[in-house]
């Protein structure tokens, strides 16, 4: 096919008016940094800077941002996970691995059945997709904002249990999601279940 | 009737089933293998459509307690006074679908694993009718079932989490609290029960009490309270317990031994033998990542039915062993394979006719005896073998417990009078007659030749485990277990079953045929086959008792054979 070239006018030849042109863009960029939401806790002040000092500035990450996987406790502190395997199984890149507890069921609170002895992400796996979180039965795990994965050696991102429940922390996000839908003490799935079973009339 | 003399005419019966006519017998084995008229059940079965049930075990009497097999049938109408049915205006005979008799417009169902078929009936096992009545006992099933599946052993091969993808609904429509049943009870040394998710479908009771003949169990409280339980005090304790926990429906009942070990899913499943004892039962071996987490019984209505005892389902742990010989050894420059075989080779080959002898083991495969007893032939040896013996039950258990005893007898490695040549071979040894003992999956030590004797001669040792012979051995080949390799076994009763590989060996083992494939070739010229299915078929040409059945590989199948001895 054979592409007619369009005719330049003089104006056009002159080549001046088109770098203004393309000044008037940089600039008009260089001056809208307020709108961006990125910067948005810049705004208060009026230093124009739009460079951000990473990494000791760090970007505010949007909700329904998938960052690493954690494993989340619940309310009291307890470990949420019952090592069904799910994630490890729905896992793309294999990156899950859990070592189940065996009959002991390594619990460590009074109406828990079953907790996993090891729980492993190698976050060099991971892909950041989401699956575990969306097929979490007790929503025990969650992509968090962290984005930022480092480490000196490939042993050091391979994450543990303890590693993983000290960086996922108290689950206030499904904890506030229950409030909102009514329940007012929010999920204490464990308490509730205790208390169940102690209001029944004895089992003979 | 068309059918040929050579077969017995089978009466039939024909019923339609979803309006389809299906012609079946009229009559079909009960669990104890006795006649009795077909069901519904079986009918649709026959038919290509499953009929959900729980309660229902073609290998266990009929109780019908747990209603999933409902189905909404039509009968045939009475006779009239003039003698014939009633019939359609368009000559056909009318059916009456069965309906509540104080509710005529609701429609009754008929348990189908109870429900003899009649000629002319009408099954109706997909109708909206039935399917009501199936989602009706799924939700009063599930009134008190925890939603326990994230921690339930049970979970991808549980019942009630098929049937309520099938035939339940998402909510329930119960307000009610649920009953909260005893969790984790200590039921007996294997097992632990799980009340709260228990059915009630009885299969455990009538299991232990018609199968294994122990009544340890039953159901006690009433209503909603209703648990399986022990007669207090008594443990449940004998050894076919773990055969209740394959046939639990649910995860009530689970075995200790699995118990939160590995989801089921991730098992990969490869059809093997037990070698527990000379029965041979056949099972399926449950592994993942090279790691074996259980046994279950395969199948067999020929060895095992369906079932096994709890001895032979825990013997795998040796498997794994930590200590499990995984390093050749030989003397100096021999630190390999190559080096090894071609060493033995040369010195079988260079040895005086009548100066080898071989000890075998009656857990070895057919193959591996074969090919054994094809160089015994050759350099003139004595071989034998170890008896082992147990207390045989009444149901599967046998004294022979080694799993191959007729294979080795077959093949000419022992007599009938299994190590009554070892005497004579340890007496051999010591007046220097012996220069060369082979030892193949036994400790010899254990039984007449001694450390001091092995000395004497040129110790050549393959086994699986460390024990005082392979201490002693100047060439140690480490060897597989049944689990890591591929062969047959043939059971007391002269049955030849074949095993599949499930795991690979640790180090540097090496399944014992290829071994002895590759000395028999050195020593005897053996050169007929590459494969363990050209072995196979090259020693069912060979050995009598085979060549007679007409043994191949192939002809096998999962099910084995029958061999006249």
């Amino acid at each position: 096919m054979k592409v007619e070239r369009a005719k330049l006018s003089w104006l056009e030849r002159l080549y001046i008016p088109s770098i203004l042109n393309g000044f008037k863009v940089t600039m008009r960029h260089f001056f809208s940094w307020k709108r961006s939401g990125v910067y948005a806790d810049k705004q208060s002040d009026f230093a124009a800077k739009t460079t951000m000092q990473y990494p000791e500035e760090k970007w505010p990450v949007p909700t329904g941002y998938r960052g690493a996987p954690y494993l989340v406790k619940d309310v009291d502190d307890n470990t949420k996970c019952v090592s069904c395997q799910l994630c490890e199984f729905v896992c793309p890149p294999k990156a899950i691995r859990i070592t189940p507890p065996g009959q002991s069921g390594e619990v460590d609170r009074e109406g828990a059945e079953k907790m996993p002895k090891e729980f492993e992400i190698n976050m060099l796996r991971c892909i950041y997709c989401g699956f575990c979180q969306e097929v979490c039965p007790e929503e025990a795990i969650f992509l968090l904002k962290d984005y930022a994965i480092t480490g000196e050696s490939r042993e050091e991102l391979i994450y543990d249990k303890e590693k993983l429940l000290s960086l996922g922390g108290a689950d206030e996000r499904a904890y506030d999601h229950h409030v909102q839908d009514g329940v007012d003490e929010g999920i204490k799935k464990w308490e509730k279940k205790t208390e169940d079973a102690k209001n029944q009339p004895a089992f003979h | 009737m068309a059918a040929k003399d050579t077969k017995p005419a089978v009466e039939t019966v024909t019923v339609k089933v979803d309006g389809r006519p299906v012609e079946v017998p009229r009559m079909t084995p009960n669990w104890e293998g006795k006649p009795e008229p077909t069901t519904v059940l079986q009918a649709c079965k026959q038919a290509g459509i499953e009929i959900p049930h729980y309660c229902y075990h073609p290998k266990l009497p009929v109780s019908g307690n747990c209603r999933m097999c409902l189905v909404h049938v039509a009968m045939p109408g009475r006779p009239g006074p003039d003698g014939k049915p009633p019939m359609n205006e368009d000559g056909t005979p009318k059916v009456f679908p069965m309906q509540l008799p104080y509710e005529p417009q609701t429609p009754r169902g008929v348990i189908g694993c109870a429900t003899g078929i009649i000629p002319g009936m009408e099954i109706y096992a997909s109708s909206p009718e039935t399917k009501e009545m199936r989602e009706a006992v799924m939700e009063s099933l599930l009134i008190n079932h925890p939603l326990d599946c994230p921690i339930c052993d049970q979970a991808g091969e549980c019942k009630l989490q098929e049937y309520s993808y099938d035939h339940g609904q998402a909510e329930s429509g119960f307000q009610e609290f649920k009953v909260h049943k005893p969790k984790a009870i200590d039921l007996g040394p294997r097992i632990t029960l799980d009340a709260e998710r228990c059915v009630l479908c009885t299969r455990c009771i009538r299991f232990t009490k018609d199968i294994a003949g122990d009544d340890a169990l039953g159901i006690v409280n009433r209503g909603s309270y209703n648990a399986i339980s022990t007669y207090p005090g008594e443990a449940f304790d004998n050894n076919y317990t773990l055969n209740t926990v394959d046939i639990c429906p649910v995860g009530a009942l689970t075995s200790n031994d699995f118990r939160f070990q590995m989801r089921v899913w991730f098992l990969k499943e490869t059809k093997s033998l037990c070698t527990g004892c000379g029965t041979g039962c056949n099972t399926t071996i449950g592994s993942r990542e090279n790691k074996m987490y259980r046994y279950e019984p395969r199948q067999n209505d020929a060895v095992n039915i369906d079932w096994m005892c709890d001895s032979g389902r825990l013997d795998y742990k040796w498997i794994g062993r930590e200590d499990r010989l995984a390093k050749l050894k030989g003397p100096k420059g021999v630190s390999a394979w190559p080096s090894a075989l071609k060493a033995i080779s040369d010195h079988l080959a260079a040895a005086e006719k009548g100066s080898v002898a071989i000890v075998a083991s009656a857990r070895q495969t057919n193959e591996e005896l074969f090919l054994l007893s094809r160089l015994a032939k050759h350099l003139g040896a004595a071989t034998d073998s170890v008896t082992r013996k147990g207390k045989a039950d009444h149901l599967l258990l046998v004294e022979d417990r080694n799993c191959n005893t007729t294979g080795a007898q077959l093949t000419g490695i022992t007599t009938k009078r299994v190590g009554s040549k070892l005497t004579s071979i340890a007496k051999e040894i010591s007046a220097g007659k012996v220069k060369t003992l082979i030892v193949f999956g036994e400790d010899v030590t254990k039984h007449g030749i001694d450390a001091k004797l092995l000395k004497k001669v040129t110790l050549i040792v393959s086994d699986i485990l460390p024990n005082a012979t392979t201490k002693a051995a100047d060439y140690l080949l480490p060897g597989c277990a049944h689990a890591e390799k591929r062969g047959t076994f043939t059971n007391v009763k002269g049955r030849v079953q074949k095993f599949m590989k499930a795991l690979e060996p640790p180090g540097d083992a090496l399944p014992e045929w290829e071994v002895l494939h590759e000395l028999a070739h050195n020593v005897t010229g053996l050169d007929e086959f590459r494969s363990i299915e050209g072995l196979f078929n090259c020693m069912a040409d060979e050995v009598k008792a085979f060549k007679d059945a007409g043994l191949t590989w192939a002809g096998l199948g999962d099910q084995g054979a029958d061999v006249k001895f």
